[in-house]
């Protein structure tokens, strides 16, 4: 019994310590994001590993998603007679949730991970003690424009997912099913609106990129450096990720769209 | 050179598809685009129930969306809903005697405000009252109506 009691209050202490760690890590980072804007080729470089690479797989889950609303929507909405709200449906369940969190999740799976997997082994090669000996900051140097470059990318992303989406949702609905195509676009036009609908699925995934970089670069920087600690860092990366952002998104959906 | 050069033009394909990406959220999906802010004028009109309708819903006549209700109240004196619509400046002959009514577009869809036009030689201008007005139709009370109803035609028919 005293065993477990221990066992949960090491757990509690080592949890809220990695917490603390974390969020100076944190406070590091975005110190150090004032000296990324004079350099601004570092930025782009992890841009373009950041951004870049992930656009192919944003893509085409976002195509897939769209199809997959309209047909399911297509099938339950008909049963009403409404088939011509589709394009609501398909718009509002791609700007107000699937969009952001989808493409978060796809994110943190595609770049997260590997900034882990970067960082770690960079970190078990000595390169980031390696940096420090020869007084460069590995934070400003490293970890601040991966940094920045999530943050940069994720709203990009979860924009290009959503609009993909919408447009994959047309194929199907009126290319396939025989909505009108008129009515899709008049629909989600008249319902969808940009300030709540648009502009809050953007600061969503605002929000996810921050934390999924964050998650990413703090698990890299903080894993044990060895094969067995950086594999395990990346696991790390991908399930906490996936929680914080699910677990986010409920509470920024009950935040914006609650009053309404 | 001539790698970091495919990069930069990678990255800024990107960030402009990204743009782009938002720029047809914004206008094609959104309500940005008929969101224009127009010249309106506001006209009042009491409702003895206002149903349904809401902030923003579309004010038209003849089919034709000339404005949207921009506040709904209650008169605490006289226990009816006051409801302020907001008319686009262009449709500015609107004449006085003008009929509101509060209409379902569908069965199931929102409701609309409906201006009928009258026959008066003086038009509607900004803080003036439209007198005539129906309400929206509730449709328990109708369903309501129409049950009693046919249950005393029934009653009656026995007798």
């Amino acid at each position: 019994m005293i065993e477990l009691l221990q066992f949960l209050g090491k757990a509690t202490r080592k949890s809220f310590k990695k917490l603390g760690r974390a969020t100076f890590f944190l406070l590091e980072i975005i110190s150090g994001i004032a000296s990324v804007i004079p350099r601004p080729r570092l930025l782009l470089k992890q841009l373009y590993s950041v951004g870049v690479l992930s656009f192919l797989i944003i893509v085409i889950s976002g195509i897939f998603v769209g199809m997959v609303l309209g047909l399911q929507g297509y099938y339950t909405l008909s049963d009403f007679g409404a088939e011509e709200t589709l394009g609501v449906m398909v718009a509002a369940s791609l700007v107000r949730e699937l969009g952001p969190v989808v493409s978060a999740l796809l994110f943190a799976g595609r770049a997260g991970s590997a900034l882990t997997a970067e960082i770690g082994l960079m970190k078990a090669t000595e390169q980031l003690s390696g940096m420090e000996m020869m007084a460069v900051d590995p934070i400003k140097r490293i970890i601040s424009p991966r940094f920045l470059a999530g943050l940069i990318s994720m709203p990009i992303l979860s924009a290009l997912f959503s609009a993909v989406g919408i447009i994959g949702g047309q194929l199907v609905g009126s290319g396939l099913l025989g909505v009108d195509e008129g009515a899709y676009w008049s629909q989600m036009q008249a319902n969808i609106d940009f300030e709540g609908d648009i502009v809050n699925g953007i600061l969503k995934s605002l929000v996810f990129g921050f934390v999924a970089s964050w998650i990413a670069l703090f698990e890299g920087y903080d894993a044990i450096p060895t094969s067995e600690g950086v594999s395990r860092a990346t696991t790390r990366t991908v399930v906490n990720s996936a929680f914080s952002i699910l677990g986010l998104d409920f509470l920024l959906t009950a935040l914006m769209f609650g009053d309404n | 050179m001539q790698h970091t050069k495919t990069q930069d033009t990678l990255v800024g394909l990107f960030v402009a598809s990204g743009i782009a990406g938002l720029f047809f959220l914004a206008l094609q999906v959104s309500n940005l685009s008929s969101f224009v802010d127009q010249d309106s004028y506001a006209v009042t009109a009491r409702f003895e129930n206002s149903g349904g309708l809401k902030v923003k819903s579309p004010v038209s006549a003849a089919g034709v969306k000339i404005g949207q209700v921009s506040s709904i109240n209650f008169d605490p004196k006289t226990y009816q809903s006051i409801v302020t619509l907001n008319i686009y400046s262009q449709y500015n002959n609107l004449p006085e005697d003008t009929t509101a009514s509060i209409f379902t577009a569908g069965l199931l869809g929102e409701q609309y405000v409906n201006l009928d036009a009258g026959g008066s030689d003086s038009f509607l201008k900004n803080g003036s009252k439209i007198e005539i007005t129906q309400s929206a139709i509730i449709l328990e009370k109708a369903i309501g109506q129409f049950l009693f109803k046919s249950a005393e035609e029934k009653a009656q028919a026995k007798k």
